[in-house]
């Protein structure tokens, strides 16, 4: 039965514990923010879940769970049953990357195993049987890939995958198939955009056959500045090869952004701290602020950061605050229902108190007259 | 009135007017009712050729996807790919293979899978390999009469049958 947001939430332990996202173990870097890999996977003689008939899709979950549980990466885990969860919890969930939209969509028979540290997410009956996900702050593409793939050989000795040898991994949407394999990152790319030269970027990506992304996937706007850039094609290279390619985009990205960061510095060094005072100001004595344009302030605040004109430890902060004024955390932190209205206020009031404490900017760096 | 342009392949007038857009390139095809089939020209034309087929002419589009309209074992078929976008099982890669192929050339950057191989897949294959070359090792020996040789490879090859792999692997 579906609960309410004030019943006992099944989903507290994630919020209240650390995790890779919210207390990373390196301090966060500039321009990107996480890494992240997913892996489909499915199993052989079984529909997939979209076409699979319900007492199918429980077969599946229960056989599912059952590896899963075997694993070590996911000892004492949380295990998920989507049609248990609060549309609240699932909204959590889905702002923590954890589950897809499409899961949260999804009822009887799927279901999601987050790791600890919620550094591993394996959803149960998404589109695929199996959609394995590693995830971490900071760019770590070979420590992700070697985690994953020991995860997914270890569920392999225990679930018979489906498999050909032409076509790889199989998968219920063919643009998955061979490898199943999506990496990506997270970038944060204020420059680029207050550049307005985005446009260009996400053309010449896609020219590469790589993907640029909002926040939360496909069709999700950009606010805050962060794009997710992954790959979209998966057969025909080996995963090395994909995570190289898509790799050396990053590294080309990340370089354009430091040189628009640079220009602006140099040709607007004004405006640039307009804007960034202002977005303090908002934050540290605003009183009611909707996510996108809290998104917008937090990102400039991650700029000055950057610059220098704040301590590299906000850091940290920044990026926790950018998914604690979501609005799925802002009214799971209520403990109450409010309303859209009442949410802007209580997210202005959160922002309040974390950014109050923070050091003035040091606009010296900013060397205008 | 210009005169229609003729098929691309033969010199019939054409009734299909193919435009695509690769790599900001423009390019056009035509082609008469029969020879897209006929030379395989599904892709890189894909969705938009089948659309355009089973739109215009419903009756030679099923003909010739006769082989195979639905999945045996989950009774998906290429119609309800158009709805929901998803195939219905592992299966149907193969059993609706005419229907995927094209797309996936168009999809990905090639055809053929070039990662990682299931760890159970490659001992498996090692498996099977092993029982043929004991069974080929065995027939020999008998043929030449070895029988000490023979009796040795029979026992090696009952162990290997009744080993756990065997009956790990025995449904694939």
């Amino acid at each position: 039965m579906p609960r309410t947001f004030y019943a006992n939430m099944q989903i507290q332990p994630l919020i209240d514990g650390k995790s890779e996202l919210t207390h990373a173990a390196e301090p966060p870097q500039e321009v990107v923010i996480s890494t992240r890999v997913r892996l489909a996977r499915n199993l052989q003689g079984h529909p997939f879940p979209g076409w699979a008939k319900t007492a199918q899709r429980r077969d599946v979950l229960t056989a599912c769970e059952q590896a899963i549980a075997s694993l070590d990466a996911m000892q004492r885990g949380a295990v998920l049953e989507i049609e248990n969860l609060s549309d609240l919890e699932k909204q959590v969930l889905v702002e923590r990357h954890l589950i897809s939209r499409e899961l949260s969509a999804h009822g009887v028979g799927s279901g999601v195993v987050v790791s600890p540290d919620q550094a591993v997410a394996i959803m149960i009956n998404e589109e695929d049987h199996l959609r394995i996900q590693v995830l971490r702050s900071g760019y770590h593409f070979n420590d992700i890939w070697e985690a994953i793939d020991a995860i997914d050989t270890s569920l392999e000795g225990q679930l018979d995958y489906a498999f050909s040898e032409e076509i790889g991994y199989l998968t219920a949407c063919p643009t998955n198939v061979g490898t199943g394999l999506r990496a990506s990152v997270m970038m944060h790319l204020p420059g680029l955009v207050l550049a307005s030269q985005m446009e260009k970027v996400v053309r010449a990506v896609n020219q590469l056959g790589m993907v640029v992304r909002g926040l939360f996937g496909e069709g999700s706007d950009a606010s805050g500045s962060l794009f997710q850039i992954s790959n979209q094609q998966t057969l025909g290279e080996s995963e090395a090869d994909i995570i190289r390619r898509l790799g050396s985009v990053i590294e080309t990205i990340k370089e354009q952004e430091i040189n628009a960061r640079l220009r602006l510095v140099e040709n607007e060094p004004l405006k640039l701290a307009d804007k960034i005072g202002r977005a303090f100001g908002i934050l540290q004595h605003g009183h009611v602020l909707s996510s996108s344009e809290a998104m917008n302030f937090l990102s400039l605040i991650r700029l000055a950061v950057d610059l220098g004109l704040l301590p590299s430890e906000q850091r940290a902060q920044v990026d926790r605050l950018f998914l604690e004024c979501q609005p799925g955390h802002i009214q799971f932190a209520a403990r109450e229902n409010i309303d859209s209205e009442g949410r802007d206020i209580a997210r202005a009031r959160m922002l309040r108190e974390e950014t109050v404490r923070m050091p003035p900017l040091n606009f010296d760096k900013l060397a205008f007259s | 009135m210009a005169k229609p342009p003729d098929c691309s392949h033969c010199q019939k007038p054409a009734t299909i007017h193919l435009t695509q857009i690769v790599n900001n390139e423009i390019k056009k095809l035509d082609f008469c009712e029969d020879c897209p089939h006929q030379k395989g020209v599904t892709d890189p034309a894909g969705f938009s050729l089948a659309d355009l087929l089973s739109s215009g002419d419903e009756e030679s589009f099923s003909g010739n996807q006769s082989a195979v309209s639905e999945c045996p074992s989950c009774g998906f078929s290429p119609k309800n790919f158009k709805k929901l976008g998803r195939l219905g099982c592992p299966d149907c890669y193969t059993s609706l293979e005419d229907f995927i192929e094209p797309m996936l050339a168009k999809m990905h950057r090639g055809t053929h899978h070039n990662g990682k191989f299931p760890h159970g897949l490659v001992s498996r294959i090692l498996f099977q390999r092993k029982v043929r070359e004991t069974e080929e090792a065995l027939q020999s020996a008998v043929e030449s009469e070895n029988y000490e040789e023979a009796a040795k490879l029979r026992d090696e090859l009952k162990a290997l049958q009744s080993s756990p792999e065997s009956t790990n692997f025995s449904h694939g």
